[in-house]
Protein backbone atom coordinates (compact mmCIF):
# COMPACT_ATOMS: atom_id res chain seq x y z
CA UNK A 1 0.00 0.00 0.00
CA UNK A 2 1.09 3.65 -0.95
CA UNK A 3 0.50 6.90 0.68
CA UNK A 4 -1.01 9.21 -1.18
CA UNK A 5 -0.45 13.55 -1.32
CA UNK A 6 -3.77 14.11 -1.60
CA UNK A 7 -6.14 11.74 0.65
CA UNK A 8 -3.80 11.35 2.84
CA UNK A 9 -4.63 8.06 3.67
CA UNK A 10 -3.01 4.86 2.26
CA UNK A 11 -4.38 3.50 -1.58
CA UNK A 12 -4.53 0.14 -2.92
CA UNK A 13 -2.18 -1.62 -5.20
CA UNK A 14 -4.39 -3.57 -7.57
CA UNK A 15 -2.86 -6.44 -9.64
CA UNK A 16 -4.60 -7.95 -13.29
CA UNK A 17 -4.62 -11.84 -14.38
CA UNK A 18 -3.02 -12.55 -16.21
CA UNK A 19 -5.69 -12.94 -19.10
CA UNK A 20 -6.81 -9.60 -18.36
CA UNK A 21 -3.23 -8.36 -18.74
CA UNK A 22 -2.46 -9.79 -22.25
CA UNK A 23 -5.85 -9.69 -23.56
CA UNK A 24 -6.74 -5.91 -23.11
CA UNK A 25 -3.85 -4.22 -24.48
CA UNK A 26 -4.17 -6.46 -27.26
CA UNK A 27 -8.22 -5.65 -27.85
CA UNK A 28 -7.31 -2.08 -27.77
CA UNK A 29 -4.46 -1.98 -30.33
CA UNK A 30 -7.13 -4.34 -32.51
CA UNK A 31 -10.01 -1.80 -32.11
CA UNK A 32 -7.56 1.17 -32.53
CA UNK A 33 -6.66 -0.76 -36.00
CA UNK A 34 -10.11 -1.52 -37.08
CA UNK A 35 -12.84 0.73 -35.21
CA UNK A 36 -11.46 3.79 -37.22
CA UNK A 37 -12.13 1.68 -40.49
CA UNK A 38 -15.76 2.11 -40.29
CA UNK A 39 -15.44 4.76 -37.69
CA UNK A 40 -12.94 7.41 -39.24
CA UNK A 41 -13.77 9.98 -36.38
CA UNK A 42 -12.28 7.66 -33.93
CA UNK A 43 -9.29 8.06 -35.14
CA UNK A 44 -8.84 10.81 -32.64
CA UNK A 45 -8.62 8.35 -29.71
CA UNK A 46 -5.34 6.51 -28.47
CA UNK A 47 -7.05 2.98 -26.62
CA UNK A 48 -3.35 2.11 -25.96
CA UNK A 49 -2.47 4.92 -24.55
CA UNK A 50 -5.69 4.90 -22.12
CA UNK A 51 -4.93 1.46 -21.24
CA UNK A 52 -1.19 1.61 -20.55
CA UNK A 53 -2.42 5.34 -18.14
CA UNK A 54 -4.87 2.77 -16.47
CA UNK A 55 -2.12 -0.28 -15.87
CA UNK A 56 0.22 2.05 -14.51
CA UNK A 57 -1.97 3.83 -11.92
CA UNK A 58 -3.97 0.85 -10.76
CA UNK A 59 -0.33 -0.97 -10.29
CA UNK A 60 1.18 1.47 -9.01
CA UNK A 61 4.59 0.11 -10.17
CA UNK A 62 7.29 2.37 -11.87
CA UNK A 63 8.91 -0.70 -13.47
CA UNK A 64 5.20 -2.72 -14.02
CA UNK A 65 4.01 0.93 -15.97
CA UNK A 66 7.10 1.38 -18.08
CA UNK A 67 7.07 -1.88 -19.29
CA UNK A 68 3.38 -2.32 -19.86
CA UNK A 69 3.76 1.28 -22.10
CA UNK A 70 6.58 0.11 -23.29
CA UNK A 71 5.25 -3.53 -24.81
CA UNK A 72 1.96 -1.51 -26.32
CA UNK A 73 3.95 0.99 -27.81
CA UNK A 74 6.33 -1.52 -29.47
CA UNK A 75 3.23 -3.53 -30.04
CA UNK A 76 1.39 -0.27 -31.66
CA UNK A 77 4.47 0.36 -33.88
CA UNK A 78 4.59 -2.78 -35.36
CA UNK A 79 1.48 -1.88 -37.09
CA UNK A 80 2.75 0.55 -38.76
CA UNK A 81 5.04 1.30 -41.72
CA UNK A 82 7.32 3.48 -39.43
CA UNK A 83 9.92 2.28 -37.42
CA UNK A 84 9.09 0.55 -34.40
CA UNK A 85 10.10 3.08 -31.23
CA UNK A 86 8.41 5.93 -31.82
CA UNK A 87 5.26 4.52 -30.20
CA UNK A 88 7.12 3.10 -27.78
CA UNK A 89 9.10 5.61 -25.99
CA UNK A 90 6.05 8.06 -25.72
CA UNK A 91 4.14 5.28 -23.78
CA UNK A 92 7.33 3.86 -21.97
CA UNK A 93 7.10 8.09 -20.89
CA UNK A 94 3.98 7.63 -20.03
CA UNK A 95 3.99 4.47 -18.18
CA UNK A 96 6.89 5.86 -16.17
CA UNK A 97 4.99 9.34 -15.45
CA UNK A 98 1.31 7.68 -14.54
CA UNK A 99 2.76 4.82 -12.29
CA UNK A 100 4.65 7.69 -10.87
CA UNK A 101 1.62 10.01 -10.17
CA UNK A 102 -0.63 6.86 -9.17
CA UNK A 103 1.89 5.98 -6.35
CA UNK A 104 1.59 10.13 -4.99
CA UNK A 105 -2.27 10.54 -6.31
CA UNK A 106 -5.81 9.43 -5.72
CA UNK A 107 -7.08 8.65 -8.63
CA UNK A 108 -9.50 7.08 -8.31
CA UNK A 109 -12.30 9.80 -8.98
CA UNK A 110 -13.26 10.61 -12.31
CA UNK A 111 -11.72 14.36 -12.01
CA UNK A 112 -8.73 13.17 -11.02
CA UNK A 113 -8.91 10.57 -14.15
CA UNK A 114 -9.98 13.37 -16.49
CA UNK A 115 -7.25 15.92 -15.98
CA UNK A 116 -4.43 13.11 -15.67
CA UNK A 117 -5.76 11.77 -18.39
CA UNK A 118 -5.33 14.99 -20.64
CA UNK A 119 -2.39 15.83 -18.83
CA UNK A 120 -0.61 12.55 -19.95
CA UNK A 121 -2.22 12.64 -23.34
CA UNK A 122 -0.43 15.79 -24.30
CA UNK A 123 3.05 14.30 -22.83
CA UNK A 124 2.77 11.54 -25.13
CA UNK A 125 1.87 13.49 -27.98
CA UNK A 126 4.89 16.22 -27.13
CA UNK A 127 7.43 13.17 -26.15
CA UNK A 128 5.89 11.22 -29.96
CA UNK A 129 6.74 14.38 -31.26
CA UNK A 130 10.19 15.30 -30.60
CA UNK A 131 10.90 12.05 -31.33
CA UNK A 132 9.89 11.76 -34.66
CA UNK A 133 10.93 15.06 -35.53
CA UNK A 134 14.29 14.27 -33.63
CA UNK A 135 15.27 10.89 -34.53
CA UNK A 136 13.40 9.99 -37.47
CA UNK A 137 12.81 13.18 -39.74
CA UNK A 138 9.13 12.86 -40.01
CA UNK A 139 7.50 16.22 -40.85
CA UNK A 140 5.32 16.51 -38.53
CA UNK A 141 2.94 20.25 -37.64
CA UNK A 142 2.10 20.83 -34.58
CA UNK A 143 -1.64 22.28 -33.48
CA UNK A 144 -2.01 23.57 -29.68
CA UNK A 145 -5.65 23.55 -30.48
CA UNK A 146 -5.88 20.02 -32.10
CA UNK A 147 -4.00 18.36 -29.32
CA UNK A 148 -5.99 19.74 -26.60
CA UNK A 149 -9.31 19.10 -28.08
CA UNK A 150 -8.22 15.53 -29.23
CA UNK A 151 -7.24 15.42 -25.64
CA UNK A 152 -9.96 16.27 -24.07
CA UNK A 153 -12.19 13.78 -26.07
CA UNK A 154 -9.79 10.80 -24.61
CA UNK A 155 -9.67 12.09 -21.28
CA UNK A 156 -13.36 11.71 -21.53
CA UNK A 157 -13.03 8.17 -23.26
CA UNK A 158 -10.80 7.14 -20.52
CA UNK A 159 -13.08 7.97 -17.45
CA UNK A 160 -15.90 6.24 -18.98
CA UNK A 161 -13.33 2.87 -20.25
CA UNK A 162 -11.95 2.89 -16.37
CA UNK A 163 -14.87 2.49 -14.83
CA UNK A 164 -15.23 -0.48 -17.05
CA UNK A 165 -11.87 -1.64 -16.54
CA UNK A 166 -12.26 -1.03 -12.84
CA UNK A 167 -13.76 -4.83 -12.83
CA UNK A 168 -10.73 -6.63 -13.81
CA UNK A 169 -8.89 -5.16 -10.52
CA UNK A 170 -7.99 -7.60 -8.46
CA UNK A 171 -7.06 -6.88 -4.80
CA UNK A 172 -3.35 -7.11 -3.30
CA UNK B 1 24.10 -2.29 -4.03
CA UNK B 2 22.47 0.92 -2.06
CA UNK B 3 22.54 3.33 -4.89
CA UNK B 4 21.21 0.66 -7.55
CA UNK B 5 18.36 -0.27 -5.32
CA UNK B 6 17.09 3.38 -4.49
CA UNK B 7 17.62 4.52 -8.38
CA UNK B 8 16.36 0.79 -9.50
CA UNK B 9 13.24 2.23 -11.28
CA UNK B 10 14.86 5.00 -13.04
CA UNK B 11 17.62 2.73 -14.06
CA UNK B 12 15.47 0.47 -15.89
CA UNK B 13 13.87 3.37 -17.61
CA UNK B 14 17.17 4.41 -18.86
CA UNK B 15 17.83 1.01 -20.39
CA UNK B 16 14.16 0.28 -21.78
CA UNK B 17 14.63 4.11 -23.02
CA UNK B 18 17.91 3.50 -24.49
CA UNK B 19 17.18 0.27 -26.10
CA UNK B 20 14.29 1.50 -27.75
CA UNK B 21 16.40 4.70 -29.18
CA UNK B 22 19.37 2.38 -30.10
CA UNK B 23 16.90 0.05 -32.05
CA UNK B 24 15.06 2.91 -33.32
CA UNK B 25 18.64 4.58 -34.72
CA UNK B 26 19.45 0.60 -36.48
CA UNK B 27 16.35 1.14 -37.78
CA UNK B 28 16.27 4.66 -39.61
CA UNK B 29 20.26 3.36 -40.65
CA UNK B 30 18.67 0.92 -42.60
CA UNK B 31 15.84 2.50 -43.80
CA UNK B 32 16.02 0.66 -47.20
CA UNK B 33 16.01 -2.69 -44.87
CA UNK B 34 12.57 -3.80 -44.03
CA UNK B 35 13.96 -6.98 -42.71
CA UNK B 36 15.57 -5.51 -39.89
CA UNK B 37 12.22 -5.28 -38.06
CA UNK B 38 10.27 -8.04 -39.75
CA UNK B 39 9.92 -10.34 -36.97
CA UNK B 40 8.07 -7.86 -34.66
CA UNK B 41 5.59 -6.60 -36.96
CA UNK B 42 5.10 -9.93 -38.58
CA UNK B 43 4.05 -11.50 -34.58
CA UNK B 44 2.26 -8.16 -34.15
CA UNK B 45 0.39 -8.66 -37.31
CA UNK B 46 -0.44 -12.15 -36.92
CA UNK B 47 -1.80 -11.49 -33.43
CA UNK B 48 -4.17 -8.67 -34.70
CA UNK B 49 -5.42 -9.04 -38.67
CA UNK B 50 -7.30 -12.84 -37.41
CA UNK B 51 -9.40 -10.88 -35.34
CA UNK B 52 -9.85 -8.76 -38.53
CA UNK B 53 -10.47 -10.89 -41.30
CA UNK B 54 -13.00 -12.63 -38.82
CA UNK B 55 -15.02 -9.74 -38.01
CA UNK B 56 -14.64 -7.94 -41.42
CA UNK B 57 -16.04 -11.81 -42.96
CA UNK B 58 -18.64 -11.49 -40.41
CA UNK B 59 -20.00 -7.97 -41.29
CA UNK B 60 -20.00 -8.50 -45.16
CA UNK B 61 -22.07 -11.95 -44.77
CA UNK B 62 -24.10 -10.22 -42.83
CA UNK B 63 -24.19 -7.15 -44.87
CA UNK B 64 -24.80 -9.47 -48.35
CA UNK B 65 -27.44 -11.52 -46.40
CA UNK B 66 -29.69 -8.30 -45.68
CA UNK B 67 -28.86 -6.80 -49.41
CA UNK B 68 -29.12 -9.80 -51.73
CA UNK B 69 -31.95 -11.52 -50.07
CA UNK B 70 -33.81 -9.39 -47.44
CA UNK B 71 -34.01 -5.98 -47.97
CA UNK B 72 -34.97 -5.94 -51.73
CA UNK B 73 -36.76 -2.41 -52.57
CA UNK B 74 -36.91 -0.65 -55.43
CA UNK B 75 -34.82 -3.30 -57.08
CA UNK B 76 -37.31 -3.52 -60.07
CA UNK B 77 -37.32 -0.10 -60.73
CA UNK B 78 -33.54 0.46 -60.13
CA UNK B 79 -32.95 -2.67 -63.05
CA UNK B 80 -34.94 -1.10 -64.97
CA UNK B 81 -33.12 1.88 -64.76
CA UNK B 82 -29.90 0.15 -65.39
CA UNK B 83 -31.19 -1.60 -68.84
CA UNK B 84 -31.99 1.89 -69.90
CA UNK B 85 -28.50 3.32 -69.15
CA UNK B 86 -27.03 -0.01 -70.56
CA UNK B 87 -28.95 0.77 -73.92
CA UNK B 88 -27.51 4.76 -73.80
CA UNK B 89 -24.19 3.22 -72.86
CA UNK B 90 -23.72 1.18 -75.63
CA UNK B 91 -24.93 3.17 -77.90
CA UNK B 92 -22.13 5.79 -77.12
CA UNK B 93 -19.45 3.06 -76.73
CA UNK B 94 -20.10 2.84 -80.71
CA UNK B 95 -18.67 6.42 -81.32
CA UNK B 96 -15.92 5.73 -78.47
CA UNK B 97 -15.12 2.34 -80.48
CA UNK B 98 -14.47 4.20 -83.92
CA UNK B 99 -12.44 6.50 -81.59
CA UNK B 100 -10.53 4.67 -80.22
CA UNK B 101 -9.91 2.15 -83.45
CA UNK B 102 -8.46 5.03 -84.96
CA UNK B 103 -6.40 5.79 -82.38
CA UNK B 104 -4.74 2.07 -82.24
CA UNK B 105 -4.09 2.53 -85.97
CA UNK B 106 -1.82 5.66 -85.17
CA UNK B 107 -0.04 4.36 -82.43
CA UNK B 108 0.52 1.20 -84.46
CA UNK B 109 1.62 3.85 -86.99
CA UNK B 110 4.29 5.42 -84.53
CA UNK B 111 5.11 1.90 -83.07
CA UNK B 112 3.53 2.96 -79.68
CA UNK B 113 4.18 0.58 -76.82
CA UNK B 114 1.57 1.17 -73.83
CA UNK B 115 1.28 -0.41 -71.10
CA UNK B 116 -2.01 -1.67 -69.69
CA UNK B 117 -3.54 -3.14 -66.48
CA UNK B 118 -3.63 -7.21 -67.39
CA UNK B 119 -4.35 -8.88 -63.82
CA UNK B 120 -5.87 -7.64 -61.10
CA UNK B 121 -6.94 -9.41 -57.68
CA UNK B 122 -9.73 -8.22 -55.24
CA UNK B 123 -8.56 -7.92 -51.84
CA UNK B 124 -10.93 -6.69 -48.97
CA UNK B 125 -9.78 -3.92 -46.82
CA UNK B 126 -9.66 -5.10 -42.71
CA UNK B 127 -8.29 -2.81 -40.66
CA UNK B 128 -5.58 0.30 -40.53
CA UNK B 129 -2.42 0.88 -39.29
CA UNK B 130 -4.05 2.58 -35.94
CA UNK B 131 -2.13 5.69 -36.23
CA UNK B 132 -2.85 8.93 -37.41
CA UNK B 133 0.46 9.64 -38.65
CA UNK B 134 0.94 6.22 -40.65
CA UNK B 135 -1.85 6.50 -43.38
CA UNK B 136 -1.55 2.64 -44.30
CA UNK B 137 -4.08 -0.05 -44.54
CA UNK B 138 -4.27 -3.60 -44.37
CA UNK B 139 -5.90 -5.98 -46.68
CA UNK B 140 -6.82 -9.46 -46.76
CA UNK B 141 -4.33 -10.84 -49.70
CA UNK B 142 -0.28 -11.69 -49.02
CA UNK B 143 2.02 -13.80 -50.08
CA UNK B 144 -0.26 -16.66 -49.89
CA UNK B 145 -2.07 -15.08 -52.76
CA UNK B 146 0.85 -13.96 -55.36
CA UNK B 147 1.01 -9.72 -53.51
CA UNK B 148 4.04 -8.90 -54.07
CA UNK B 149 5.90 -5.26 -52.46
CA UNK B 150 5.16 -2.35 -55.08
CA UNK B 151 2.14 -3.60 -56.69
CA UNK B 152 -0.24 -0.84 -57.51
CA UNK B 153 -3.85 -0.62 -55.62
CA UNK B 154 -6.55 1.21 -57.11
CA UNK B 155 -10.26 1.44 -56.68
CA UNK B 156 -12.68 1.45 -59.77
CA UNK B 157 -12.71 5.49 -59.01
CA UNK B 158 -8.75 5.72 -58.64
CA UNK B 159 -5.23 4.84 -57.28
CA UNK B 160 -5.35 4.20 -53.91
CA UNK B 161 -1.62 3.48 -53.00
CA UNK B 162 0.83 0.90 -53.26
CA UNK B 163 1.66 -2.76 -51.50
CA UNK B 164 4.19 -1.87 -49.00
CA UNK B 165 4.94 -4.78 -46.79
CA UNK B 166 3.51 -8.27 -47.73
CA UNK B 167 3.07 -11.22 -44.64
CA UNK B 168 1.56 -14.37 -45.06
CA UNK B 169 -2.07 -13.67 -45.81
CA UNK B 170 -2.16 -9.64 -45.10
CA UNK B 171 -0.36 -6.97 -46.62
CA UNK B 172 -0.19 -3.37 -45.58
CA UNK B 173 -0.76 -0.80 -48.66
CA UNK B 174 0.83 2.61 -48.24
CA UNK B 175 -1.79 5.13 -49.23
CA UNK B 176 -1.15 8.36 -52.03
CA UNK B 177 -2.27 10.69 -48.68
CA UNK B 178 0.89 9.17 -46.43
CA UNK B 179 3.91 11.53 -46.31
CA UNK B 180 6.43 8.79 -47.57
CA UNK B 181 4.33 7.98 -50.65
CA UNK B 182 5.06 9.48 -53.97
CA UNK B 183 3.41 8.93 -57.41
CA UNK B 184 4.34 10.16 -60.81
CA UNK B 185 1.37 12.35 -61.94
CA UNK B 186 0.43 14.31 -65.05
CA UNK B 187 -2.63 16.99 -65.21
CA UNK B 188 -4.83 15.77 -68.17
CA UNK B 189 -5.12 18.97 -69.60
CA UNK B 190 -1.85 20.96 -69.40
CA UNK B 191 0.22 17.67 -69.40
CA UNK B 192 1.74 18.88 -66.75
CA UNK B 193 3.51 16.37 -64.65
CA UNK B 194 5.01 16.47 -61.30
CA UNK B 195 4.59 14.23 -58.06
CA UNK B 196 1.82 13.55 -56.28
CA UNK B 197 3.04 13.68 -52.19
CA UNK B 198 1.06 13.35 -48.98
CA UNK B 199 1.09 15.98 -46.28
CA UNK B 200 1.17 14.93 -42.43
CA UNK B 201 -2.41 16.20 -41.88
CA UNK B 202 -3.08 13.48 -44.72
CA UNK B 203 -3.99 15.77 -47.68
CA UNK B 204 -2.24 14.93 -50.80
CA UNK B 205 -0.45 17.29 -53.15
CA UNK B 206 1.51 17.95 -56.11
CA UNK B 207 4.86 19.27 -56.51
CA UNK B 208 7.57 20.00 -59.02
CA UNK B 209 5.23 22.33 -61.05
CA UNK B 210 7.18 25.78 -61.90
CA UNK B 211 5.13 28.38 -60.40
CA UNK B 212 5.17 30.29 -63.78
CA UNK B 213 2.76 27.64 -65.36
CA UNK B 214 -0.98 27.90 -65.17
CA UNK B 215 -3.07 25.29 -63.04
CA UNK B 216 -6.89 25.51 -63.00
CA UNK B 217 -8.57 23.90 -59.87
CA UNK B 218 -11.01 21.33 -61.24
CA UNK B 219 -7.86 19.67 -63.60
CA UNK B 220 -8.29 16.14 -63.63
CA UNK B 221 -4.84 14.36 -61.88
CA UNK B 222 -3.94 11.31 -63.63
CA UNK B 223 -0.89 8.87 -63.61
CA UNK B 224 1.68 9.74 -65.84
CA UNK B 225 3.23 5.79 -65.53
CA UNK B 226 7.11 7.54 -64.59
CA UNK B 227 7.06 5.74 -61.28
CA UNK B 228 6.70 2.06 -62.93
CA UNK B 229 4.39 1.43 -60.55
CA UNK B 230 1.19 2.89 -61.83
CA UNK B 231 -0.01 2.28 -65.34
CA UNK B 232 -0.48 5.94 -66.99
CA UNK B 233 -3.85 6.98 -67.07
CA UNK B 234 -5.04 5.94 -64.50
CA UNK B 235 -7.42 8.80 -62.37
CA UNK B 236 -6.16 10.29 -59.10
CA UNK B 237 -8.29 13.03 -58.34
CA UNK B 238 -9.04 16.21 -58.94
CA UNK B 239 -7.12 19.61 -58.47
CA UNK B 240 -8.90 21.88 -55.87
CA UNK B 241 -6.43 24.35 -54.73
CA UNK B 242 -3.52 26.40 -56.26
CA UNK B 243 -0.68 28.60 -54.17
CA UNK B 244 2.58 29.49 -55.04
CA UNK B 245 5.00 27.22 -53.13
CA UNK B 246 8.75 27.50 -51.97
CA UNK B 247 11.28 27.42 -54.77
CA UNK B 248 9.47 28.60 -57.25
CA UNK B 249 6.95 25.39 -57.60
CA UNK B 250 3.80 25.74 -56.66
CA UNK B 251 1.84 23.97 -54.28
CA UNK B 252 -1.35 22.04 -55.63
CA UNK B 253 -3.50 20.69 -53.82
CA UNK B 254 -5.83 17.41 -55.08
CA UNK B 255 -8.85 15.60 -54.13
CA UNK B 256 -8.08 11.81 -54.58
CA UNK B 257 -10.76 10.30 -56.53
CA UNK B 258 -10.97 7.36 -54.83
CA UNK B 259 -12.68 7.95 -50.49
CA UNK B 260 -9.07 7.00 -48.72
CA UNK B 261 -11.25 7.37 -45.43
CA UNK B 262 -13.93 4.75 -46.59
CA UNK B 263 -12.39 2.22 -48.10
CA UNK B 264 -13.94 -1.59 -48.38
CA UNK B 265 -12.68 -2.92 -51.57
CA UNK B 266 -9.80 -2.74 -53.51
CA UNK B 267 -7.87 -3.87 -56.78
CA UNK B 268 -4.10 -5.22 -56.29
CA UNK B 269 -2.87 -4.99 -60.07
CA UNK B 270 -0.94 -8.03 -59.76
CA UNK B 271 0.31 -8.06 -63.23
CA UNK B 272 1.25 -5.10 -65.73
CA UNK B 273 1.90 -5.94 -69.83
CA UNK B 274 2.99 -3.45 -71.70
CA UNK B 275 2.57 -4.33 -75.98
CA UNK B 276 2.72 -2.56 -78.78
CA UNK B 277 -0.17 -0.95 -80.01
CA UNK B 278 -2.40 -2.88 -82.82
CA UNK B 279 -5.43 -1.85 -85.09
CA UNK B 280 -8.89 -3.18 -84.46
CA UNK B 281 -9.07 -5.95 -86.86
CA UNK B 282 -13.13 -6.45 -86.42
CA UNK B 283 -14.76 -4.22 -88.54
CA UNK B 284 -16.73 -0.74 -86.98
CA UNK B 285 -20.28 -1.69 -85.08
CA UNK B 286 -22.23 0.92 -86.30
CA UNK B 287 -25.04 2.40 -84.32
CA UNK B 288 -27.46 0.95 -86.94
CA UNK B 289 -26.06 -2.01 -85.25
CA UNK B 290 -27.31 -1.23 -82.10
CA UNK B 291 -30.62 0.42 -83.06
CA UNK B 292 -31.48 -2.92 -85.04
CA UNK B 293 -30.96 -5.25 -82.16
CA UNK B 294 -32.86 -2.63 -80.14
CA UNK B 295 -36.01 -3.71 -82.66
CA UNK B 296 -38.73 -5.68 -81.83
CA UNK B 297 -38.95 -8.92 -83.32
CA UNK B 298 -41.34 -11.66 -84.45
CA UNK B 299 -39.85 -15.58 -83.47
CA UNK B 300 -40.01 -17.76 -86.79
CA UNK B 301 -42.95 -20.17 -86.28
CA UNK B 302 -42.15 -23.44 -85.38
CA UNK B 303 -42.26 -25.90 -88.29
CA UNK B 304 -44.95 -28.36 -86.78
CA UNK B 305 -46.94 -25.15 -85.17
CA UNK B 306 -50.30 -24.69 -86.17
CA UNK B 307 -51.11 -21.87 -88.24
CA UNK B 308 -51.81 -18.39 -86.45
CA UNK B 309 -50.09 -19.50 -83.43
CA UNK B 310 -47.30 -17.73 -82.67
CA UNK B 311 -45.22 -20.05 -80.09
CA UNK B 312 -42.06 -18.43 -78.57
CA UNK B 313 -39.24 -20.64 -78.61
CA UNK B 314 -36.81 -20.82 -75.56
CA UNK B 315 -34.37 -17.99 -74.99
CA UNK B 316 -30.77 -18.46 -76.26
CA UNK B 317 -32.21 -20.54 -79.18
CA UNK B 318 -34.08 -18.17 -81.20
CA UNK B 319 -32.43 -16.21 -83.86
CA UNK B 320 -33.88 -13.38 -85.35
CA UNK B 321 -33.17 -13.18 -88.79
CA UNK B 322 -33.69 -9.74 -89.66
CA UNK B 323 -31.96 -8.24 -87.03
CA UNK B 324 -29.24 -10.77 -87.38
CA UNK B 325 -28.76 -9.78 -91.61
CA UNK B 326 -29.23 -6.53 -90.94
CA UNK B 327 -27.00 -5.61 -87.58
CA UNK B 328 -24.34 -8.77 -88.40
CA UNK B 329 -24.25 -9.97 -84.80
CA UNK B 330 -26.19 -12.20 -82.45
CA UNK B 331 -28.76 -9.71 -81.18
CA UNK B 332 -28.08 -10.31 -77.33
CA UNK B 333 -31.58 -9.67 -76.22
CA UNK B 334 -33.36 -11.86 -77.88
CA UNK B 335 -30.59 -14.78 -78.90
CA UNK B 336 -27.98 -14.86 -75.91
CA UNK B 337 -24.09 -14.67 -76.55
CA UNK B 338 -23.22 -18.26 -78.22
CA UNK B 339 -26.30 -18.25 -80.96
CA UNK B 340 -24.87 -18.71 -84.53
CA UNK B 341 -24.81 -15.95 -86.69
CA UNK B 342 -25.51 -15.81 -90.24
CA UNK B 343 -22.62 -16.81 -92.77
CA UNK B 344 -22.58 -13.01 -93.48
CA UNK B 345 -22.27 -12.18 -89.87
CA UNK B 346 -19.70 -9.83 -88.75
CA UNK B 347 -17.61 -10.86 -85.54
CA UNK B 348 -19.41 -10.30 -82.05
CA UNK B 349 -18.06 -6.94 -80.50
CA UNK B 350 -17.43 -7.44 -76.65
CA UNK B 351 -20.33 -6.12 -74.52
CA UNK B 352 -19.47 -2.79 -72.74
CA UNK B 353 -17.92 -2.56 -69.43
CA UNK B 354 -17.09 -6.36 -69.65
CA UNK B 355 -13.86 -6.65 -69.82
CA UNK B 356 -11.49 -8.46 -72.29
CA UNK B 357 -8.34 -8.25 -74.33
CA UNK B 358 -9.87 -4.94 -76.74
CA UNK B 359 -10.86 -3.13 -73.97
CA UNK B 360 -7.64 -3.90 -71.73
CA UNK B 361 -5.60 -2.98 -74.16
CA UNK B 362 -6.13 1.15 -73.74
CA UNK B 363 -5.36 1.85 -70.15
CA UNK B 364 -7.32 4.93 -69.76
CA UNK B 365 -10.37 3.25 -71.30
CA UNK B 366 -10.20 0.00 -69.71
CA UNK B 367 -11.13 1.27 -65.80
CA UNK B 368 -9.66 -0.48 -62.80
CA UNK B 369 -12.76 -3.16 -62.65
CA UNK B 370 -12.00 -3.90 -66.46
CA UNK B 371 -9.76 -6.86 -66.27
CA UNK B 372 -9.84 -8.56 -63.02
CA UNK B 373 -9.04 -12.15 -61.86
CA UNK B 374 -10.26 -13.46 -58.96
CA UNK B 375 -13.78 -11.31 -58.96
CA UNK B 376 -13.80 -7.25 -58.84
CA UNK B 377 -16.18 -4.70 -57.28
CA UNK B 378 -18.26 -5.21 -60.27
CA UNK B 379 -18.35 -8.50 -59.71
CA UNK B 380 -20.58 -7.25 -56.81
CA UNK B 381 -22.21 -4.77 -58.66
CA UNK B 382 -23.54 -7.24 -61.37
CA UNK B 383 -25.24 -8.88 -58.41
CA UNK B 384 -26.78 -7.00 -56.63
CA UNK B 385 -28.58 -5.43 -60.60
CA UNK B 386 -29.53 -8.68 -62.31
CA UNK B 387 -27.87 -9.20 -65.56
CA UNK B 388 -30.57 -9.34 -68.12
CA UNK B 389 -30.64 -12.88 -69.09
CA UNK B 390 -30.03 -12.66 -72.50
CA UNK B 391 -26.52 -10.77 -72.20
CA UNK B 392 -23.67 -11.62 -74.06
CA UNK B 393 -20.50 -13.18 -72.15
CA UNK B 394 -17.20 -11.33 -73.20
CA UNK B 395 -15.51 -12.71 -75.76
CA UNK B 396 -11.97 -12.20 -77.08
CA UNK B 397 -11.69 -10.98 -80.66
CA UNK B 398 -12.01 -13.14 -83.43
CA UNK B 399 -8.69 -14.56 -84.69
CA UNK B 400 -10.05 -14.00 -87.94
CA UNK B 401 -12.32 -11.88 -90.17
CA UNK B 402 -15.11 -13.28 -92.25
CA UNK B 403 -14.99 -10.01 -94.13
Amino acid sequence: MAITYTSGEQVEVYRFSLPATILIPLIAVFLQAWVPLRFHFFSIFDLPLLITIFFAMARRSQIAGLLTGALIGVLQDSLTHQPIGLYGLSKTVVGYGASSLGVKLDAENAGARLLLTLFFYVVHEVVYFLIARGLVSLHMEWSWQHELWSGLANAFLGVILYAVLDRFKQRT
Amino acid sequence: MDVLGRYKNLIVLAAVLFAQILGLAVQVKRSTDPESSRLIRVWAVGAVTPFEKALVWIQSSTGNLWHSYLYLRGVRVENRQLKEQIERMRLEQVRLSQDADQARRLQALLAFKEQFISQTMAAQVIGLSGSEQSRSVYIDKGEKDGIKPDMAVITADGVVGKVLHVYGSTSLVLLISDQSSGVGAILEKSRLQGILRGTPAGEVTLEKIMSDETVLPGEPVLTSGGDRIFPKGLSIGTVTRVVPGSESFLTIRVKPAADLSKLEEVLVVTRIDERQAEPEQSGPMRAVDILAERLPSVPPKPENAPAGTATAKPPGTTQNPSASALSGTAAPAVSGANSAAGPDAKPKTPAPASGGPPVARKPAATGPGASTAGGSPQVKISQKTAKPPAEPKPQPPPEDNPQ
